[in-house]
């Protein structure tokens, strides 16, 4: 038992810590975070360089990580500086495409960016009601169809797109993925700014013609790889989650420490001790939870999925927990957009609204608990 | 035991209907029903309709042009003009100074600034807060000297909710440095166009410019602007506080979010099927639901300890926390209803005449950001750690 990363895994963490402690700070988050392109191509090029992107991929995809915990110490650091560039999307399209090499060195260098198109404006949080289709044409796709809030779709250069290539509607089989050039002829994409920083976009998709070539993965056969890189994506999410709760701890507690009301600081109280005391034991039981998670993602699909909405679902309750009693027992300043303290709370509250809520993981749980295979 | 309202309780009812139905502009209803901004000129024009009709400050005396009405009519009108979607009433000039003139102030200040409120001449503003008093109020600091005929100003309010729009605004000021906290507090009345005063806005989470900071540099004040004597501002203070009590509980707005929510609820899509029907999604509906069913016969219970010579005390803060609450788990589930769509947020899209395309169904624009502008209704106006310590204390003398 040893709960320590190794040591060049803690060496990663460190140094993108350090980075995003001098580079990354408030003033540069808000400027970045409401800019016209919602993300920074110069900060995405540093951390790049860093190394922080081929953290992200295994050595069999031209990177040197990639396990769970590479993943969660690097969203973590992440999560601690409110880091608004694309690291979703290029992880999960990324991991999809490790066959892609030329494209995955362009990505890890930073000079190439991807985004995962997936979920679906009617589909809610479901991996397989799709409406999105491919059609053989010749040697080669036609796709149509659109797709839902893509987080930094209008900074990706190529979109890793899911669709139906036989069967309908909820249906895990039939499903293939195809690589998008953001720029291919049928492509629209509509940004728009996220209420939590940075920005996100519709896809819409009509009469995209691709080669054979875009075909990525087994034709009809991706839900596995489709649902495999959605857990990693959770893992990410909840690491970068646990670390916003953290601040939004270190904030509130530092406030009750420091501000004085009727002569004492305010931390005085029991009834706000004993809250407090609550969201602290609740911050660590959902890091519990991510550290499950992330030994998880690189075992077999049943002890992971369980382990992957497991963390959602503790995350996404703690989350709204912890963003709740932050805000409140900040009073009136807590809700000011000058304090980093609202910020972080938005982003805790958003990342229930990503790859499934609370409610969704929950019911998740209870049925994977049903199924046969448990061995 | 009866749940019923009278006979002419229920006329009462219609003809409020009536009048919404009639008189409440379908352009501005429809701008509360779908959560977008709302203008000064949306409220002020709202604020005089209200007026014509005599209801505008329906909880002053008759004499003073209230309508004479039974707290269960204000009840009534209350939710019903929530149920249609009108803005509500600024409670600045009309519930909160209006009261403490009509108890504490002068013939002179009753007859010059009551009439001016129900026309519309003077938008108040609330000077209470300051950055180091919030909860413990009866600490502020903001100064005021006696000099010759005028009051001299000097320091911060905050929290000045709409203080941008305000021509006067009435502030607790210390009057007395060397007295007990409580008892060195007077009541001024100060011209926000006044040489010395300067508004700065506070921007909130959802970026929206509500809240101002006001700053007060040798201010001078006519002394006729005291209210009641010097020195006794603070119980005129906790009057303000405690008055106004019969719509705490926001009702008639949950009431009407509420019904939002459902229709969100029933046009979000789960599986192909409404979300409404969706069983975990279900259980907090219902939960929900139940817990304002049991709020409404609360309020009605406290109101009619009013109606029957009961004065309300500390149950008003019970009805303050329960129905903060249950109006922030409204925005909370209208929130979750969105799923991914709670995420894009167009600023714009909140302005009349809008016209770009939604982004997701088009009730979604205006949800995450009430959700957290929500969060502040446990803040204000006594932060619920605070109603529970009245509780505690006013009630369960503990």
């Amino acid at each position: 038992m040893d709960f320590n990363h190794s040591d060049d895994r803690q060496m990663l963490a460190d140094t993108l810590g350090r980075y995003l402690a001098q580079k990354y700070d408030f003033e540069t988050y808000k400027r970045i975070a409401v800019s016209e392109s919602g993300f920074s191509r110069e900060t995405w090029g540093a951390l790049a360089e860093l190394g922080i992107i081929g953290a992200l991929f295994g050595e069999e995809a031209g990177g040197f990580g990639g396990s769970g915990f590479d993943i969660s110490v690097v969203f973590e650091a992440l999560g601690r500086a409110l880091v608004v560039e694309p690291f979703l999307g290029t992880l999960m399209a990324g991991r999809l495409l490790a066959d892609r090499h030329d494209l995955l060195e362009q990505v890890i260098a930073g000079t190439s960016i991807l985004a995962f198109a997936h979920f679906e404006p009617q589909g809610r949080y479901d991996l397989t009601e799709l409406a999105t289709t491919a059609v053989r044409a010749g040697d080669g796709w036609v796709l149509s169809g659109a797709k839902a809030v893509v987080p930094q779709l209008e900074a990706a250069d190529h979109i890793l797109v899911s669709a139906c290539t036989d069967g309908g509607l909820g249906k895990s089989a039939g499903l293939s993925l195809f690589l998008v050039p953001a720029d291919a002829a049928g492509v629209t994409v509509r940004g728009y700014p996220m209420i939590d920083g940075g920005r996100g976009g519709e896809l819409l998709l009509k009469d995209v013609t691709l080669g054979a070539d875009a075909l990525v993965g087994p034709e009809n056969d991706a839900f596995d790889g489709i649902e495999a890189t959605v857990a990693a994506g959770i893992v990410a999410l909840c690491a970068e989650a646990v670390a916003v709760m953290a601040v939004l701890r270190d904030a509130t507690l530092d406030y009750l420490r420091t501000r004085t009301q009727f002569g004492v600081p305010i931390g005085k109280f029991q009834a706000l001790q004993h809250r407090m005391a609550t969201v602290a034991l609740e911050i660590e039981q959902a890091r519990s939870a991510v550290i499950n998670a992330a030994a998880a993602l690189d075992g077999d699909r049943w002890h992971r999925e369980r382990a992957v909405s497991a963390a959602k679902f503790t995350t996404g309750r703690v989350g709204t927990l912890t963003a709740e009693e932050a805000i409140q027992m900040h009073g009136g300043i807590g809700m000011t957009w000058e304090l980093p303290l609202s910020h972080y709370a938005k982003r805790l509250t958003m990342i229930d609204h990503q790859l499934g809520d609370e409610d969704h993981h929950l019911e998740r749980y209870v049925l994977l608990g049903t199924e046969a295979g448990e061995a | 035991m009866d749940l019923n309202f009278t006979s002419e309780e229920e006329a009462f009812r219609a003809e409020v209907r009536l009048f919404l139905a009639e008189q409440l502009p379908a352009r501005i209803a429809d701008k509360v029903r779908t959560g977008k901004r709302l203008t000064k000129a949306d409220m002020v024009e709202w604020h005089a309709i209200l007026n014509a009709r005599g209801w505008l400050a329906n909880h002053w005396p008759v004499e003073w042009g209230g309508p004479g009405w039974s707290v269960v009519q204000r009840y009534i009108f209350d939710v019903e003009t929530a149920l249609a979607h009108a803005p509500r009433i600024i409670p600045f000039g009309v519930s909160m100074l209006g009261p403490v003139l009509l108890e504490y102030g002068s013939d002179a200040q009753k007859q010059h600034w009551l009439p001016r409120i129900l026309d519309g001449s003077d938008w108040w503003c609330q000077g209470y807060s300051e950055p180091g008093a919030g909860s413990d109020l009866a600490g502020l600091k903001c100064a005021a000297v006696r000099d010759g005929d005028d009051y001299v100003v000097n320091g911060q309010k905050t929290w000045t909710t709409l203080g941008q729009f305000a021509d006067m605004i009435f502030c607790l000021v210390r009057t007395d440095p060397k007295a007990k906290k409580q008892e060195g507090i007077s009541f001024l009345l100060i011209d926000m166009k006044s040489p010395g005063v300067e508004v700065r806005p506070i921007i909130l989470l959802d970026g929206e410019h509500e809240v101002n900071e006001v700053f007060f540099t040798d201010v001078r004040v006519p002394a006729a602007n005291l209210v009641g004597e010097e020195n006794k501002g603070w119980t005129y203070a906790k009057y303000l506080l405690t008055y106004e009590r019969t719509n705490i509980a926001g009702v008639g707005g949950s009431m009407a979010a509420f019904d939002w929510l459902k229709h969100v609820a029933g046009a979000q899509k789960k599986a192909g099927k409404p979300l409404a029907v969706d069983p975990y999604f279900a259980a907090r509906l219902a939960k929900l639901e139940i817990d304002l069913e049991n709020m409404k016969t609360t309020n009605l219970r406290v109101l009619a300890s009013v109606a029957h010579g009961g004065a309300p005390g500390a149950e008003s803060s019970m009805l303050k926390i329960r129905g903060t609450e249950i109006r922030q788990e409204i925005t909370a589930l209208t929130r979750r209803a969105l799923g991914p769509y709670a995420q894009p947020f167009v600023s714009e899209a909140l302005d009349e005449g809008y016209n770009g395309e939604p982004i997701g169904p088009d009730y979604a624009a205006p949800v995450a950001a009430e959700y957290f502008n929500n969060r502040k209704l446990s803040i204000f106006g006594g932060s619920n750690e605070i109603q529970r310590e009245i509780i505690t204390k006013a009630i369960l003398r503990l």
